[in-house]
């Protein structure tokens, strides 16, 4: 790839601004580079990457999905509260709650693809509706992690350490996971026909229904995996902390979709790459736990990141703009 | 849409199909069924006082979220907007008032303005987000949403805003019989607001712009105004909502009310705003806001389920009133 090519990509952007802001970090305050804080990094990066790798293919196909943190809470507190020590494996736990996250998913995916509904208005309301069940039917508090999973939690792949301070992180085998499941992803949206099907329906549903996608179908995978998938990482989420604690999730939604607008991908569809959602999402973790290095006190982290969705999506809005008028400039010369 | 010709041969039920008479229709039904359910413990005047408080503030933001509905867009950042106006107020308040807990009327009403100040603002560089730099409404307001809230903790080191003048909260819990004057407040709010969106030509042009922002641009329209107007009407709102919470709880926080958005996305599409976009009245929205304030009411009553379950019955509604607004509008184009 030329450079040329290279300096048109949001990626290409989002990783120098990431690389800028590391450095920044390491000046201030000396503890960036550390083996510890590389680590912490990548372990809160975790959940937000693999959430964003399934929000990332529904906003590709052109809708959005609001519910994600809420399918992934009720589906790790169904199955860590009524199995608590059914099983010996953790794998059991992993598999209902992604079939639960399915259903939920599925809902979703047949409402917004019969009706055409916009997919925010419904996935928030089916939001509402899961955590209802949650807190009222279930009624969500905390609890102790069931054996299987907590064992998992305990698994790690490396432990970094700071020689000075003598403080060190464990990174969780779950870290693993996330890097298969952007893999995953990876291989969906490039090199299936479904991955182009979704290309193709974000980018123009009457055109790639003409080309032969299956539109409905389509639409019904997107949710039905992104809603497995958030069963899986609500399961993951669970044993990483080591205790189910079913509203620590809730909220995550709109972070994840500002992280992957922040990479590149369109909000209007047909655009983004899992390169650049992930690229996104390290950025805004890397901004919020980094504050403290630089020395601003934790009560403006939300106005940072309020600032960062409104800066980054408005340099992209600004520049998608230029490139609109420039093409339409260039076609009235011809 | 239906021409005078043909209405002598409508079904019955066909009165449905006009979404006003759909909205009348569902009241009469929910009032029924609630004095039904309840009976005098309903149908009582303490009941009624108590709802007549409840929901002027969700729902003056019920009407602000669902103008920016009609346009097309969304605006989850207006119960932050909310809190942050009444916290700017307060700290206005805390910074000029040196009495002890007396005197202090023309300094809230000054304060109130400096509330509406806020709110006009906050709306404003929504709407300038929105239009001067073409970011999708929903990230604009879920940025705005991200500050507005961070301000608001910041301002307030994150925690709660309190010690005014008595008379704010005198001033705000006053009632006339059964009717509280908050009550007022959102009936005149949601009166001019009514004029402005389905009397005006601002109205018209914020349903055209809804339907298509391109042929309201190649038409002459002014899209960056309508944009920018219709969000500051609804920052104006907020912050009215902000004032009202404020002196119900004689105390202003960052995060007051945060279930709001999604009941007030709920009340605007209940009340037959389009979601997406293009359609939609103030009339509806004020009757979607009693019905949902005597169902949570009636709920209420009913002790043992508890206050989360109703956001299943919020969440449920939502999605139910669509498919059912899409299947009754269906059934009217195939009779057309």
């Amino acid at each position: 790839m030329s450079i040329k090519r290279l300096t048109k990509k949001t990626e290409f952007y989002v990783a120098i601004i990431l690389i800028a802001f590391c450095l920044l970090v390491q000046v201030r305050s000396g503890q960036f580079f550390t083996p510890n804080n590389i680590v912490d990094l990548l372990r809160s990066l975790t959940i937000p990457m693999m959430f964003a790798v399934g929000e990332m293919m529904v906003l590709i196909s052109g809708g959005v999905d609001c519910s994600f943190p809420a399918i992934a809470s009720l589906s790790m507190y169904f199955v860590t509260t009524k199995m608590d020590g059914m099983f010996s494996s953790p794998i059991p736990y992993f598999l209902v709650a992604m079939l639960l996250g399915l259903c939920m998913g599925a809902v979703n995916g047949f409402i917004v693809a019969k009706y055409r509904f916009p997919a925010m208005i419904v996935t928030l309301g089916a939001s509402s509706l899961w955590i209802g069940v949650m807190q009222g039917i279930l009624g969500s508090s905390e609890y102790p992690l069931t054996s299987a999973l907590y064992r998992l939690g305990e698994a790690k792949i490396l432990t970094g350490t700071n020689a000075q301070t003598g403080f060190s992180s464990n990174l969780p085998v779950h870290f693993g996971f996330a890097v298969v499941l952007v893999l995953i992803g990876w291989f969906i949206l490039n090199k299936t026909m479904l991955g182009r099907g979704i290309y193709a329906i974000g980018g123009d549903e009457v055109a790639a229904a003409r080309a032969g996608f299956n539109v409905f179908g389509t639409r019904m995978f997107i949710f039905c995996f992104s809603g497995a998938m958030a069963g899986f990482i609500g399961v993951c989420r669970a044993s990483m902390m080591m205790t189910v604690n079913p509203n620590n999730m809730i909220g995550m939604e709109m972070d994840v979709i500002a992280a992957c607008v922040l990479g590149g991908v369109s909000l209007v569809g047909g655009k983004g790459s899992v390169l650049g959602a992930v690229l996104g999402t390290a950025l805004m973790t890397l901004v919020a736990n980094s504050l403290i290095l630089l020395g601003i006190p934790t009560v403006w982290s939300r106005v940072f990141t309020g600032l960062i969705i409104i800066i980054g999506t408005g340099v992209s809005a600004v520049q998608e703009k230029q490139r609109k008028n420039t093409l339409h400039v260039a076609v009235s010369e011809e | 849409m239906m021409s005078k010709d043909n209405s002598a041969k409508k079904p019955a039920l066909s009165f449905l199909d006009n979404s006003s008479a759909r909205m009348i229709a569902l009241f009469v039904l929910v009032f029924v069924v609630c004095s039904l359910l309840k009976g005098g413990k309903f149908l009582n005047a303490d009941n009624f006082l108590a709802m007549f408080r409840q929901f002027p503030e969700y729902g003056l933001l019920a009407i602000g979220i669902g103008m920016a509905l009609i346009i097309g867009g969304i605006d989850l950042s207006a119960v932050y907007l909310a809190n942050l106006s009444s916290i700017v107020a307060g700290l206005f308040l805390h910074h000029f008032y040196q009495g002890t807990g007396d005197g202090g009327t023309g300094l809230v009403l000054l304060s109130f303005v400096v509330a509406l100040i806020v709110g006009a603002a906050g709306g404003i560089l929504n709407g300038v987000l929105i239009s001067g730099l073409g970011i999708p409404a929903m990230l604009a307001t879920l940025g705005t949403q991200s500050l507005y809230w961070g301000l608001g903790v910041v301002l307030t080191g994150g925690s709660t805003l309190s010690g005014f003048p008595k008379v704010l909260g005198t001033m705000l819990n006053k009632k006339f019989g059964l009717f509280p004057v908050t009550l007022f407040i959102f009936l005149i709010a949601a009166l001019i607001t009514g004029i402005i969106v389905q009397r005006t030509k601002h109205g018209r042009e914020m349903k055209m712009y809804g339907t298509n922002n391109r042929a309201t641009l190649y038409a002459g329209l002014n899209n960056f105004k309508i944009v920018v107007t219709t969000h500051m009407i609804g920052g104006i709102l907020a912050a009215l909502a902000g004032i009202i919470m404020w002196g119900r709880y004689s105390s202003a926080k960052a995060d007051t009310g945060s279930t709001y958005t999604m009941q007030a996305i709920l009340i605007a599409v209940l009340g037959g705003v389009s979601p997406n976009g293009g359609s939609g009245s103030v009339t509806g929205i004020v009757l979607a806001v009693l019905i949902i304030q005597m169902i949570s009411s009636v709920l209420n009553m009913y002790t043992f389920i508890p206050t989360a379950c109703r956001q299943i019955v919020w969440g449920g509604l939502l999605l139910v009133v669509m498919i059912l607004n899409f299947y009754l509008d269906q059934k009217k184009k195939n009779r057309h």
